[in-house]
């Protein structure tokens, strides 16, 4: 580390500074390039787009939570008029090896996912698409159509999962055991726990088995023995779904032998993969057009893998066909947040500081697939409280429930859910007031977290400000005084207050950025990020032209279909977009000014330092001859090679050197890949602050104001991170108040299914005024500073929630989220949580 | 039945579409609920569902619009299907989110749960109609693009459509009320506050138009 870089990161000497501080473009707030298309319903979503002849294909659902189709019998669906063809689990191709970007080979996954089950492992798994004239012809034939199929043994709690004697969700096995490094796949295995394990149940506790993955760092048992509070604490929090209100509808057609492929996505570029890699083709093959996204949250990374559906019957049926995925089918097949069921022993000092910290972990991995929520869990609980000495075990079980998938900060979501509750018990215990006892345990500037690596050193972050961003939202939230405000209750009605930190990753590095200069002097900024409406997409390239020094209105953003050519982009998933394109636009953009002068330089004499770039002209400095960027271009074009993109730079990901040929003799063709460097992994964090009002004699209860106060390095466009940091809080105050599922463990199938039964909540849940704000200290590792803020403020927004309401209703209400009007009620009067901490989906 | 004759008989429900009469309207209209139905009616009436369509006016974004429509086709799918208008969202086809609101005689509907043959003769208005002909954006409109309001924007036509109805009604009001004037709405990425301040912006926008 530099000593530039100490100097930024202690912590107590910055304070916020305004948006926009320095920069013409950067901190300002603007119209999106898309936002007139959005509101005047020109824009267009998977399910707008058309296709001469167009077909429809339904989808049949397994009605079992396990079964196996034996039997297909669709010769009267058929022979039926309209009807134009059937997929069948046969028809699908099977998983393959693939090549990732870094060209390492990964296997093919032999527990792996297919778009149509022949073998369902969840109730709603799709089994069959048949495709027909019409919705209605489709439904028609499916009811013509005749399966059997056999049911299998089946779980769908992960804790019953693990006792003796249980059936397990797979064939082979009820858990997946992580990958040691060299970094491989996880594989499946059988865990029972014995009746011994089970004892801890009755005192309403999580039992601890056997856990496969355990990492350690610092004494944990002297932690404890120094502690002057130790709590143990049973917490579970619920599997919730995505919910993004565009269902992950798709459109194929095929030309030429070529599959054009119309649905949602968070990457334009990386989906081209995926679609190759689920259909056996070449990328060269696939045109994938994904212009606006409904939504994401982490469940279209890389779209769905469903799409197969319709391009694998628009091949067969040489027709466009259109897969509308209905609202049912959605909750099925469109992801969802591992619960997590915890048990956290944490030992604190006199003043509120953490001694040591025990976490251990059963996560449901639902039916395919493992995931990384209980590793994060860890990770982060390591980071954001900074325990000096930390245990972690994790087991992840497999259940006969719809699949998961990474949702809007996955594990650290659950993380902050289950350990705040138990700083807020903690504070009260020992007297100490909230704030304060967050502010001993908050990190700060290179903060270490996780286990030590392979090399024996432990992870850092690249900066953290979060002390300040507390202090400054304590003092905005006036919370010394609503903390000390008397009475708390009026009548029925009681208050509370609420402080919770929140983190989670903020970026990553390494991809490229793409620019032309076009002759009629446009800057083309091509954009290789999905629209899912968090505006990076857009946002990024605001660091681009403002390197370039050019206005706004010059720059054209280029996005949303593959046969435009993009370079290589990262997913807009775990807040990467923001820090990773702005340091791509940044190299960019400097390579762009580079190409410029010496485009000058060899057309008007002299040296291509004598030359200046601003206002979309590139001069000599002094006032000399000069050129505008139109007549570069030209230029640019006369002279070929590295100018026009006939030569490549050579730093570049190979994705890019192929958009760039194509792209080649179209103006000056710029492209660079982001070799700044980067110490430290970079997080985004959020201090966040409820007040809730509590009606005693309903269970019912408001938030009535909510504060979140950010640390996300240089803000870019503070409106739409301000929908950012709010929206995702509201994505997390949902997992406190009300989203949920609900499933039937005796029959193993799902009874809420629809927005009105899961509850995500709607405008009137939320206060009527919600405030946000930003420090916008810039990241000392990145050239712009900025760091995402789509995952960090998630578990803040729900744990701000959860402490406001043990504020108001004492530390014996609940032991889960959400927290409802019934569990209110009855705890409150019983002075326990009476609703049982362990039992999945209830 | 002649056009003319629907007209009558659908008028006065037309104007207090419940959830009751969409219900009966179905009924009414012949459409199939169950597998059964579905079969029963599929080789003895009519060999392709379509052929039930029959040719009806509406009135869409103030124009008339001839249209082939099914006896239990929505209004939603009308729109989006049959005349084009993609702007008219489906989010869950039941209700329950408000994606595919609409303006029918300047009240707010969900077109999903609208059958279309009941609204012949009344006037539609959907996203696209809201702007000038010369592309000025409605004010609504103008204050979504100036607060940048919501995200993925799915939700967006929609609650535009509802407060575009609510304002028109009630001019000047709280930020609690505009709230509840979309609360049929839902936004999955929670921009709730971002929306709101659209909204009250556009009152703002509306009282000095």
């Amino acid at each position: 580390m530099d000593m530039a870089a100490v100097e930024l990161t202690k912590a107590e000497s910055l304070k916020p500074i305004p948006f926009g501080t320095g920069y013409k473009l950067i901190g300002k707030d603007y119209p999106t390039n898309d936002l007139v298309a959005k509101v005047t319903g020109k824009a267009k979503y998977a399910e707008d787009f058309r296709g001469e002849g167009m077909l429809f294909c339904r989808l049949v659902l397994s009605p079992m939570p396990h079964a196996r189709v034996k039997r297909i019998n669709t010769e009267k669906a058929l022979a039926m008029p309209g009807v134009k063809g059937i997929l069948t689990p046969a028809d699908v191709p099977g998983l393959a090896d693939y090549i990732n970007d870094n060209g390492t080979r990964i296997k093919a996954d032999k527990w792996g996912e297919l778009a149509l089950a022949a073998e369902p492992m969840y109730q709603g798994e799709p089994i069959l698409a048949v495709a027909a004239v019409d919705e209605l012809t489709c439904a028609e034939a499916i009811e013509k159509i005749d399966i059997e199929m056999e049911p299998l043994p089946f779980n769908t709690d992960p804790l019953d999962s693990l006792r003796p004697g249980s059936a397990n969700a797979r064939m082979d096995g009820n858990i997946w055991v992580q990958a040691k490094p060299p970094r491989g796949q996880a594989e499946l295995t059988v865990l029972k726990w014995t009746d011994e394990d089970f004892a801890a149940e009755k005192e309403g506790k999580l039992p601890m088995g056997h856990a496969p993955d355990e990492w350690s760092y610092g004494d944990v048992d002297a932690g404890f023995r120094n502690a002057a509070l130790v709590l143990d604490e049973t917490f579970s929090t619920e599997d919730v779904s995505h919910q993004c209100l565009e269902p992950r509808t798709a459109m194929a057609h095929w030309q030429n032998g070529k599959l054009f492929l119309y649905t949602g996505t968070q990457s334009t570029f990386q989906t081209v993969s995926a679609i190759a890699r689920w259909m056996h083709m070449n990328e060269e093959d696939v045109v994938f057009i994904s212009e606006y996204t409904g939504g994401g949250f982490g469940s279209k990374i890389t779209g769905a893998l469903t799409l197969v559906i319709p391009a694998l019957l628009s091949k067969k049926l040489n027709a466009p066909v259109m897969m509308r995925i209905s609202r049912e089918e959605e909750h099925f097949i469109g992801r969802a947040r591992p619960g997590i069921r915890a048990r956290t022993k944490v030992g604190f000092d006199k003043d509120g500081r953490i001694t040591a910290l025990d976490m251990f972990l059963v996560s449901d991995a639902g039916s395919y697939g493992s995931n990384g929520d209980g590793g994060a869990c860890g990770q982060i609980t390591s980071l954001l409280y900074q325990p000096p000495a930390m245990r972690w075990r994790n087991v992840t079980v497999v259940t006969n429930t719809p699949p998961r998938s990474a949702q809007s900060a996955p594990g650290g979501m659950q993380a902050i859910a289950i350990i705040e509750p138990i700083l807020s018990k903690a504070a009260r215990k020992l007297g100490v007031d909230q704030v304060a006892l967050r502010r001993v345990n908050c990190p700060e500037g290179k903060a270490e977290y996780g286990p030590p690596s392979h090399g024996g050193k432990r992870p850092y972050a690249t900066s953290c400000f979060l002390k300040q961003a507390l202090d400054e939202g304590a003092k905005q939230f006036n919370w010394s005084e609503r903390a000390a405000r008397q009475p708390k209750q009026v009548g029925t009605r009681v208050r509370g207050v609420g402080v919770a930190l929140s983190t989670y990753h903020g970026g990553t590095i390494g991809f490229d950025g793409l620019i032309i200069i076009t002759p009629q002097g446009r800057v083309q900024i091509q954009s290789g990020a999905g629209n899912l409406g968090t505006e990076a997409l857009i946002d990024v390239h605001r660091a681009a032209a403002e390197v370039l020094d050019v206005p706004w209105e010059a720059c054209d953003i280029v996005w949303g279909d593959t046969s435009k050519h993009f370079p290589y982009t990262c997913a807009s998933g775990g807040s990467q977009t923001i820090h990773a394109l702005t340091r791509a636009g940044h190299a960019v953009a400097l390579e762009c000014v580079r190409r410029l002068k010496e485009v000058a330089a060899k057309s008007l004499g002299g040296q291509p330092a004598d030359y200046e770039v601003a206002n979309l002209r590139v001069s000599q400095k002094g006032g000399g001859v000069g050129m505008s960027f139109a007549e570069a271009a030209q230029h640019a074009i006369k002279l070929g090679g590295i100018y026009d993109g006939h030569d490549v730079n050579p730093q570049v990901n190979k994705a890019t050197k192929k958009a760039v040929a194509a792209l080649a003799g179209q103006g000056l063709v710029a492209s660079a890949k982001d070799n700044y460097p980067h110490d430290g992994d970079s997080f985004s964090y959020v201090a966040c602050f409820a007040e809730v009002e509590a009606d005693l004699e309903t269970g019912k209860y408001q938030i009535t104001d909510y504060l979140a106060y950010a640390d996300v390095g240089t803000v870019i466009h503070p409106a739409a991170l301000g929908g950012q940091v709010l929206g995702r809080s509201t994505l997390g105050m949902a997992h406190a108040i009300g989203q949920k599922w609900v499933i039937d463990p005796h029959y193993g199938v799902t009874v809420a299914e629809r927005f009105y039964q899961n509850r995500p909540p709607t405008i009137l849940d939320v206060p009527v005024d919600m405030k946000w704000n930003a420090l916008n200290i810039p990241d000392p590792e990145t050239p712009v500073g900025a760091r995402g803020i789509g995952e960090p403020p998630v578990g803040g927004g729900c744990a701000a929630i959860t402490n406001a309401l043990a504020d108001a209703l004492g530390d014996n209400i609940f032991q889960r989220v959400p927290v409802n009007a019934d569990t209110i009620l009855t705890s409150y009067e019983a002075g326990r949580p009476m609703q049982n901490p362990l039992l999945a989906h209830i | 039945m002649s056009e003319s004759d629907d007209l009558k008989q659908n008028d006065g429900a037309a104007k207090t579409i419940t959830r009751r009469n969409f219900i009966l309207g179905v009924i009414a209209g012949g459409a199939v609920v169950s597998a059964a139905s579905y079969r029963f009616l599929a080789h003895s009436r009519r060999p392709l569902p379509g052929a039930g369509e029959r040719l009806i006016t509406l009135y869409v974004n103030g124009k008339p619009r001839r249209v082939d429509v099914m006896k239990q086709e929505t209004l939603a799918w009308t729109l989006r299907y049959k005349l084009g208008l993609t702007g008219t969202k489906l989010g869950c086809d039941r209700a329950e989110c408000g994606s595919c609101t609409v303006l029918i005689d300047d009240t707010p509907y969900y077109s999903c749960s609208v059958l279309t043959h009941t609204v012949r003769g009344r006037n539609v208005t959907t996203i696209e109609g809201l702007a000038a002909a010369d592309g000025k954006l409605h004010p609504v409109q103008q204050a979504v693009v100036d607060s940048q309001g919501f995200q993925c924007a799915f939700c967006m036509p929609g609650f535009v459509m509802s407060a575009v109805a609510f304002l028109k009604s009630h001019p000047n009001p709280t930020r609690a009320e505009m709230a509840y004037g979309v609360s049929g709405n839902l936004c999955r990425c929670q921009d709730y506050s971002k929306i709101l301040d659209s909204m009250m912006r556009a009152a703002e926008y509306m009282r000095r138009a």
